[in-house]
């Protein structure tokens, strides 16, 4: 992958996938801050299972990339104390679907210190973890269980769709006084290039993207399913006419909720597209907003296109769990032609 | 005792400390050790042990040669492991438990699954993780140190049960002993003196993090003490000596002499030769010389040195045994190339019974598969 290296030549830019533009926005921020340290499972000499910290263990050294013991809830717990001294732990799970042992320090805890203490102890902090589907990987390693953080208050979520956001939420992720779950979508950490600033820059917190203008219909999503649901609506507009809108949360927690609702006054329709399960998933939330902010403008049902209330399967069938294209399109469609 | 550096010409790691409480039976080619006591095992039960390992070390090297043709997803490998997986499975009665993890191929084949079984997950279908209902292996553990609580648990219900002929033998890796999980589970069974092994395969590293990154503490073995239950550290490159602890180990859980405590900690110091999966590259994080000093205990050479030393195999045995392990591994592979599913299968065995809703899902699905072809669903989400 391109090293840090690149960052010193002077250039503006750089063609970066989404892990290199989250290694070089880790790389910049520790450069910038020495409180910024890097922990977890692996994350040290071998650079991350995906190689997302990679070569920061070469140039920052072991006590700024530190290989922990396997434990999320000591990761997690040790975080919150680090954070106590005025250090900036950025800690690693190495899967999403690998967290729930560091459940409890997140939501009892990371969540809660500031309320608890009525403001006198906070915990800045960053949790980063791969997630999601597509990569036919064994069991437990396709999570995408997002709903669960942003029912907690007290946390942020962030899950970025591009190589430029994923290194300007990072940054504004590590400037941010609380803690922020960082949901990083490992189906595109290499599918795909794009020209990122070797200059630190940030994207701000508050606000939803608007990936591709239209005036039929809203389709709300976040991630990895960011692409089917842009290459769905080109799709409709060539062979239907079909003008859609794609609104990439970027911030899933809190909301962008006037984003949401100005897209959703000008379209009167909406689809909602993740692969988490249905029930309980994130979509609910939109539609229940939308409804509230904006039901005078509703022309259609609203449609949620989702992954099953079921496990994710194994990799032999993952396919047909992960909204596709061609689900979204029809999902659309049944919505425009309501 | 001979895991020290015999030849004198290579560096001997660190984890391989010369020390008084690791248990031997064979020294580094296979020889009886002097002092030792060999376990009252019949030939017959050897050479199964024997082969056992051999298939295990054709079935790792199988695998990772579909994997790399793209016939299997993710795999763990377990070569340098086999000895001490078959060996303690060997050691299970039938009515016994086993714990696997993700690595414990060879454990679970030992003690009863089929090796069709063990392809299917890594082709995709979860049909192989399917137990058969005579056979007592629970599905593998992903999640690291989860199964520790577990397998107390069931121990404890066997013991609450009157069911005290039945032992629960649960794997874990070193680097689970890091994690939460691995200490309760060996408190309870200390508290409640439940009939359970649990074998601690120290293969030195956690994907990229080494034992010494995983605890302070000298010998994981030791970690039982803290618990009030019995630990063992044992060569686990040596089968026989692993047999022999593993069998005692799971005799005195179920049967307990005055005084005894039922649980033991047995740590099996062994070696990952091979990458954490295929997904990994160990050259990142580890010098390959230390894997050439433990390759001269590889446990599949030093059982059959001894088999032969003992006048139980011979070379026309050896090969009839060879043939008889590629042609089980050949046709197991294609059977589960075979496997098939529908998708379907993704609302099966959430519940007993599918729910209302869950059925629309997939009624939703089946209309769309029509609609449009199998293919728009395969293309590739990027
Ligand atoms: C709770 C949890 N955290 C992280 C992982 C990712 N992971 C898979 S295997 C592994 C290392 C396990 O090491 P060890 O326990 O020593 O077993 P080994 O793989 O060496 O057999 C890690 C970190 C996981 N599976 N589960």
């Amino acid at each position: 992958m391109s090293s840090t290296a690149s960052t010193q030549t002077g250039q503006k830019a750089q063609s970066l996938t989404l892990v290199e533009a989250i290694q070089d926005g880790l790389y910049t921020e520790m450069s910038q801050d020495d409180t910024v340290v890097v922990l977890g499972e692996d994350v040290g000499k071998n650079g991350g299972v995906f190689r997302a910290t990679d070569q920061l263990y070469e140039e920052f050294g072991e006590d700024r990339v530190i290989d922990t013991p396997l434990a999320e809830a000591g990761i997690i717990g040790a975080s919150i104390g680090l954070a106590q001294t005025g250090m900036k732990p950025v800690p690693e799970m190495q899967f999403m679907g690998f967290m729930y042992p560091a459940f409890d320090q997140i939501v009892s805890h990371a969540a809660r210190l500031r309320s608890r203490s009525q403001g006198q102890y906070s915990v800045p902090m960053v949790i980063r973890a791969p997630y999601g589907g597509g990569i036919r990987a064994p069991e437990h390693h396709s999570e995408s269980k997002e709903a669960f953080f942003v029912h907690e208050p007290g946390l942020k979520v962030v899950s970025p769709s591009t190589p430029y956001d994923a290194k300007g939420l990072l940054a504004a992720s590590i400037h941010d006084p609380d803690p922020v779950i960082f949901l990083e979508p490992k189906l595109i950490y290499r599918a795909f290039r794009e020209d990122v600033p070797t200059k630190p820059y940030e994207v701000s917190l508050n606000e939803a993207a608007v990936r591709r203008e239209g005036s039929d219909i809203s389709v709300y999503t976040w991630g990895a399913m960011t692409r089917p649901a842009l290459i769905a609506a080109e799709n409709l507009s060539q062979s239907h006419g079909i003008d859609v809108e794609v609104i990439d949360l970027r911030t899933l927690s809190p909301l962008d909720i006037e984003t949401i609702t100005e897209s959703f006054k000008k379209t009167g329709r909406a689809a909602i597209v993740h692969e988490a399960p249905k029930t309980g998933g994130l979509g609910a939330e939109i539609a229940t907003t939308i409804q509230e902010e904006a039901l005078v403008h509703q022309e259609a049902p609203i449609k949620r296109i989702a992954g099953f209330d079921a496990p994710m399967p194994l990799h032999s069938l993952e396919d047909y769990y992960l909204p596709q294209a061609v689900r979204i399109q029809d999902g659309i469609r049944e919505t425009v032609d309501f | 005792m001979n895991m020290k550096n015999e030849a004198g010409s290579k560096d001997v790691p660190a984890t391989v400390r010369e020390d008084s409480d690791l248990v031997q039976v064979l020294d580094a080619e296979g020889n009886v050790l002097p002092q030792a006591s060999v376990p009252d095992i019949s030939d017959r039960r050897l050479l199964e042990l024997y082969e056992t390992i051999k298939l295990a070390r054709h079935f790792d090297q199988r695998a990772i040669s579909f994997q790399r043709q793209g016939r299997l997803a993710t795999y763990a490998p377990m070569t340098g492991q086999e000895g001490s997986q078959v060996a303690t499975s060997l050691a299970l009665a039938e009515q016994d438990w086993l714990f696997p993890t993700y690595r414990e191929h060879a454990a679970k084949y030992a003690h009863g699954m089929d090796l069709t079984s063990l392809f299917e997950p890594l082709r995709g279908y979860r049909e192989g993780y399917a137990i058969p209902d005579d056979v007592n292996v629970m599905p593998e553990y992903i999640p690291i140190a989860t199964q520790v609580p577990q397998a107390m648990g069931m121990a404890w219900g066997h013991k609450l049960q009157g069911k005290t002929d039945t032992a629960v033998l649960c794997h874990l890796g070193d680097g689970a002993t890091s994690e939460g999980d691995f200490h309760e589970g060996l408190n309870f069974a200390g508290v409640f003196d439940v009939p359970a092994v649990f074998v601690c395969n120290n293969n030195q590293w956690a994907i990229s993090v080494p034992r010494e990154r995983q605890t302070a503490s000298e010998t994981i073995a030791e970690k039982a003490q803290a618990y009030g239950i019995d630990g063992v550290r044992v060569d686990g490159l040596d089968p026989l000596a692993v047999y022999k602890v593993a069998s005692e180990a799971l005799e005195k859980a179920r049967n307990p002499g005055p005084g005894e405590l039922r649980p033991t900690l047995i740590e099996s110091v062994q070696y990952r030769f091979g990458a954490h999966t295929t997904a990994d590259d160990p050259s990142v994080y580890r010098d390959e010389s230390e894997e050439e000093v433990w390759r001269d205990r590889d446990p599949v050479d030093r059982i059959e040195t001894y088999l032969y030393n003992e006048g139980i195999l011979d070379s026309d045995l050896e090969s009839e045994i060879q043939d008889r392990i590629e042609q089980e591994v050949s046709e197991a592979i294609e059977t589960a190339e075979q496997t098939e599913t529908s998708p379907d299968n993704i609302v099966e065995h959430v519940y007993e019974d599918v729910p209302a809703r869950l059925e629309e899902q997939r009624d939703e699905l089946n209309r769309l598969r029509e609609k449009y072809d199998d293919g728009a669903f395969s293309e590739v989400l990027e």
